[in-house]
């Protein structure tokens, strides 16, 4: 049946965390090789290769990626796309496969972020000599921490008390309890940056960063790749049956930007962009919140998680502290979370995000994920935002 | 000249200090910097206008660990004046979560950043509490 279905045929994550012997070629080849051998292809059979990293976009990662595992002469894309990375990628192999270009398709992301520290954008400079005002806001000094501040842990913070502010019922304990959650999950997931299980008392203890998201709430810096094969409808049914087996549909693949919204320039809105993909997702799967066995959202800090519960309807609009609080999003749940420990505990090599979130549903849906299986997944979601904004939303189904 | 220079240039300090937007003059939203066109509605007018003094914290984070040279706990808010979105921190308060409440009324004030080699003083905006420092 040509239905113009794509389908992953193969994908993998490296095992994230500290990899001070390898770099991000020979991350991403990891990435990539075991993807192809998970899926029974080669880059001979490729048809487009997309690399997704952010902290070296300029570097042709692509390009570099095709002379460690084979050149073939394939259009590459390099892709960067702030915390959507990955996900950019993978959308950009989908798309070729989509526009008749090609059968096969390759996506890669990855990154090195260990020991990276906040991502703040450096220090501030010291002040000029003379006042003297530089940029679109004619600022005679560095802004961030004279008018309010610029760290991704602080904004976020001030995403989450916005919702708290504007609903009611979160405060830090709760948010606490959201990294409680991911931090424990992690804890079947050798390949998580972190497996240690933390208490709600050693989470509140921590460090604090930015009120309310202390260390462990905040995702967590480290080194990774992850890497899919895509192929085309027609092409999978010319496969063996076993490849036919273990391949999963990609029911939605959707991209937003940040459409105007009043407070967007002030702090970002990432509500709008986030619930207009998962929307526009589950109308394109013909799947609902409630037809979701697992999900995997992009809970760069605690006080994400909650307004993503939100974002992507698996709650009632404002509802999303008592749909925690249910326990709902625990891996025992009605609606898992997060079961990978989620970026606060597998971690977040920016770009591997994208497309690990991707190989965790999937694991799931091929029921390989061993003791963390979500018993009978048929049906997942993956979603990732990047400030300025973009945000990826893919669902993802058990072949029939 | 009053040997005094705004921080950022959409503060204004006479006559008495406050923010001012450049507001499209079609759909009237409100831009802290230039725009080519309204990011909203498309329309390429512009008028600049006030913004009002006073508004109520609709979020904040008390930064604890910033980028080396910001000195820290510091309040960074979020303030809805009058539908006007701004960022600023929150000064003349204890930065603790006992004291900054989200809804709290706050009104705009001034802070001095320094002068520098030439004598000129730099003047920065903050919120401060409307009921009088805590």
């Amino acid at each position: 049946m040509a239905s113009g279905d794509v389908w992953i045929l193969g994908i993998r994550m490296t095992k994230f965390g500290k990899r001070p012997d390898d770099d991000i070629i020979d991350l991403a080849a990891e990435a990539a090789m075991a993807a192809l051998a998970d899926a029974g292809v080669t880059m001979a059979d490729m048809g487009i290769l997309a690399a997704g990293n952010l902290m070296n976009a300029q570097a042709g990662v692509g390009q570099q990626l095709q002379k460690q595992i084979g050149q073939t002469g394939i259009p590459v894309y390099n892709v960067a796309n702030a915390c959507a990375t990955g996900a950019t990628a993978l959308r950009t192999a989908i798309m070729a496969i989509k526009a008749g270009e090609c059968d096969y398709g390759l996506a890669v992301g990855v990154e090195k972020l260990s020991g990276a520290g906040l991502l703040t954008g450096g220090s501030r400079k010291a002040d000029d000599e003379e006042w003297t005002p530089h940029g679109r806001y004619g600022a005679v000094g560095g802004v961030d921490g004279r008018i309010g501040t610029e760290i991704m842990p602080g904004v976020f913070a001030q995403v989450g008390m916005e919702y708290a502010h504007k609903y009611g019922g979160a405060d830090f304990e709760l948010f606490a309890r959201i990294s409680e959650k991911n931090h424990s999950h992690s804890t079947l997931n050798p390949l998580a940056a972190y497996t240690k299980k933390m208490s709600l008392e050693e989470i509140m203890g921590d460090i604090m960063i930015a009120y309310p998201n202390t260390r462990p709430m905040c995702s967590a810096n480290c080194d990774g790749a992850a890497a899919a094969v895509v192929v085309s409808d027609a092409k999978l049914a010319t496969l063996d049956p076993d490849q036919r087996r273990r391949a999963i549909k990609v029911s939605a693949s959707i991209l937003t930007s940040d459409p105007w919204q009043e407070a967007c320039q002030i702090l970002p809105d990432v509500n709008t962009l986030t619930r207009m993909a998962a929307t526009q997702a589950y109308e394109q799967a013909g799947v609902s919140p409630e037809d979701l066995d697992l999900v995997e959202l992009h809970d760069c800090f605690a006080t994400a998680e909650l307004v993503h519960y939100d974002n992507l309807m698996l709650c009632k609009e404002g509802e999303a502290v008592p749909f925690f609080e249910s326990g709902a999003t625990w891996r025992d749940g009605s609606t898992p979370v997060n079961v990978s420990g989620g970026l606060e505990s597998k971690g977040h090599p920016i770009a591997a995000t994208g497309i690990a979130n991707i190989w965790e549903v999937c694991h799931h849906l091929r029921g390989e994920a061993g003791d963390r299986q979500i018993e009978g997944a048929k049906v997942g979601l993956a979603h990732v935002i990047g400030l300025g904004s973009a945000c990826g939303v893919h669902i993802l189904e058990k072949a029939a | 000249m009053s040997g005094q220079i705004p921080f950022v240039d959409y503060l204004a300090l006479e006559p008495e200090p406050h923010l001012v937007a450049n507001e499209c003059t079609s759909c009237g939203a409100r831009f802290f910097d230039r725009r080519n066109a309204c990011a909203s509605c498309f329309a390429t007018e512009f008028t600049k206008v006030p913004i009002g003094t006073e508004g109520e914290l609709r979020s904040f984070t008390i930064v604890a660990f910033a980028a080396p040279g910001i000195p820290v706990p510091f309040v960074a808010g979020i303030i809805d004046c009058d539908g006007t979105t701004v960022r600023g921190n929150v000064i003349n308060i204890e930065p603790d979560a006992e004291h900054v409440k989200l809804g709290m009324k706050v009104r705009l004030t001034t802070v001095p950043v320094g002068e520098d080699t030439a004598g000129t003083e730099a003047v920065n905006f903050a919120f401060e509490p409307l009921e009088g420092a805590v």
